[in-house]
């Protein structure tokens, strides 16, 4: 038997919630206002899962880095891990949002996308409408 | 001289919503003035998820909610000028801008939106005593330079503040490699989403230490230490627990302030309790045909609501230049005008301008703020909604609207705090007493009794 406190972040309460685990399997939950806490407390426990955003750098592009993030939640215990595998993304511009620059981090199944555009340098965001010239020098 | 229907100044999330509003709204000339190199805002060093949960119905990176309203930016071919400083707003709406292409340039709006959002406090706003060597900076600056700029601002971390960028930071700097050391908090309580607290520093073992502040700082060249103490009930510090800690790296998530400065040289008058313009719910300032959004009026804990207000500026931005069309009349010329902002009376006169015009609201018991302040005497087809903050933490609470002594609205809560934004909308049929009443005073109620 083990005694774990957790705080529930499914509404702004924040609960303090008392769980006991037996082995891998929750024997009770306590200290939740609603029955969203006692569901919160059992995935947090069991198999806990983020979604991890991070940066990569970009050869070629109008800005330095892209920013991106696991397309869906990984396991939490993963998390150094992955960020391991992303540090060794080599990506180059342009990028689209969306775009997957690493596939099934990790062996999780999840790939890891671009969350913004990052034009070629040079080339003016991508849009005829840009006003300003100067806007495309390098930032590297 | 430039001329423009609608002028936005600033081109983040507030401004680009109110922009496309106004297009959508049948304003053709449209102009977004923004000093980045690119639109989006502070969104484009968001790198995190959680936004968009409100208003797009699911969770997105903020550079992933910025570029929805770039792209239909681009798409309604709304012109935008990046690069762009706007040095001065008059009065009568113009606006004295510069980049590096057209120089200095005058542009004369019908409307103007003052979407400028806000900026970090910093040490200086605190008066932390010591040396003042290199590796302090605000969460936000620490931000941009790990999420746009590839530079880690150092290993050794500790963060004053535990504001929800503060918290954010805590999580980023550790995924790189950081060792943060601890996020000190000066209140008894975090001033950051719940989420936060779990996830960015439950999840990586960081210490949160209520009740603490940094009250001294080392280090000629770089940082290399600050003290940290307890503080009592009235936030002194106690001696006693004086600590002694080794960083290179001080990062302060101590609050945000609305950035007024454009505001002010126009006279727009201001609200002691938010730093923002005092605005009627059609988010029009009290200066006419002056309208502002977003994080310039109050600071926003979600973007979502952002978004939502910038809608309602955008909208009603759009309806005051189509009235003085229709209207004939040249906006602005009817009205006396003119440049000297340091006439602190012309300020009360705009102020008395929305009082004519509405009704007050007013935060009462537990209440810090509410927006808008004033609420106009018409109909209001689809309710009235209010923005508001308690002033601390409290728990079985209702929140009640009373119209004079009349209570027309209450809700129950089992806790509010004050780093969670409340909302409530009056439905129309309990706005019909309206004319009758001189104040909106929104309270909380203690329920234990």
């Amino acid at each position: 038997m083990e005694e774990r406190k957790l705080t529930c972040i499914v509404c702004p309460m924040g609960c303090q919630l008392n769980v006991t685990l037996n082995g891998n399997t929750i024997s009770r939950v306590t200290g939740n206002g609603c029955k969203r806490g006692s569901a919160y407390a059992r995935e947090e426990c069991t198999a806990p899962r983020r979604v991890l955003t991070t940066t990569v750098p970009v050869a070629g592009g109008a800005f330095p880095l892209v920013s991106v993030k696991t397309e869906r939640t990984v396991p939490k215990e993963k998390i150094r891990q992955c960020m391991e595998e992303i540090h060794h993304i080599h990506a180059s511009a342009p990028i689209r949002i969306g775009d997957v620059l690493l596939e099934n981090v990790c062996d999780t199944n999840v790939h890891v996308v671009a969350t913004r555009n990052v034009p070629a340098a040079g080339t003016k965001a991508e849009s005829p409408k840009v006003r300003n010239e100067d806007r495309s020098e390098s930032m590297q | 001289m430039l001329n423009v229907d609608l002028a936005v100044i600033g081109g983040g999330p507030a401004g680009l919503a109110a922009a496309l509003e106004a297009r959508k709204n049948g304003i053709e000339k449209v102009l977004i003035l923004e000093r980045d190199k690119e639109l989006g805002g502070i969104l484009q060093q968001c790198i995190h998820n959680g936004f968009g949960l409100h208003y797009f119905g699911e969770e997105l990176t903020g550079p992933e909610y910025a570029e929805r309203f770039v792209e239909q930016v681009e798409e309604q071919g709304i012109p935008y000028k990046c690069d762009t400083m706007v040095l001065h707003l008059s009065r009568d709406r113009t606006i004295t801008a510069i980049n590096r292409t057209d120089g200095l340039m005058k542009i004369k709006a019908k409307a103007v939106v003052l979407a400028m959002g806000c900026r970090e406090r910093t040490r200086g706003a605190l008066n932390i005593p010591g040396s003042r060597p290199a590796g302090i900076y605000t969460a936000g600056t620490a931000q941009r330079f790990v999420n746009m700029d590839g530079y880690l601002p150092g290993r050794k971390v500790v963060i004053l503040g535990s504001g929800d960028i503060g918290l954010i930071m805590a999580r980023r700097l550790t995924l790189e490699g950081a060792e943060v050391r601890m996020v000190c908090e000066l209140l008894p309580y975090s001033g950051g989403l719940n989420r936060n607290i779990v996830q960015c520093l439950e999840d990586y073992q960081i210490p949160l230490k209520l009740s603490h502040t940094v009250t001294n700082i080392f280090g000629k060249e770089r940082l290399e230490g600050v003290t940290v103490a307890q503080v009592d009930s009235s936030r002194q510090p106690i001696r006693e627990t004086e600590e002694y800690v080794p960083c290179d790296t001080l990062l302060l998530s101590v609050g945000l302030i609305p950035e007024n400065e454009l505001s002010r040289e126009a006279g727009v008058p201001l609200d002691r309790l938010t730093s923002g313009p005092i605005v009627k719910e059609t988010m029009e300032t009290c200066v006419e045909g002056i309208f502002a959004c977003g994080n310039v009026v109050h600071v926003h804990d979600l973007v979502d609501f952002v978004t939502r207000e910038s809608i309602t500026a955008g909208r009603c931005a759009a309806e005051y230049i189509r009235k003085q069309k229709d209207a004939g009349s040249v906006p602005g010329e009817d009205r006396k005008t003119g440049g000297s902002a340091q006439d602190q009376n012309k300020d009360v006169a705009a102020e008395a301008g929305c009082q004519s015009d509405g009704i007050q609201t007013v935060a009462s018991d537990g209440i810090k703020y509410v927006v808008p302040q004033y609420a106009g005497r018409g109909e209001h087809p689809e309710g009235l909604k209010l923005f508001f903050r308690v002033d601390g933490i409290y728990r079985n609470v209702r929140i009640a609207v009373q119209c004079d002594d009349h209570e027309i609205y209450s809700v129950r809560k089992r806790k509010v705090a004050p780093g969670e934004m409340e909302t409530l909308t009056l439905k129309p049929e309990l706005l019909g007493d309206l004319n009758t009443c001189s104040e909106l005073r929104v309270e909380l109620v203690s329920q234990d009794k």
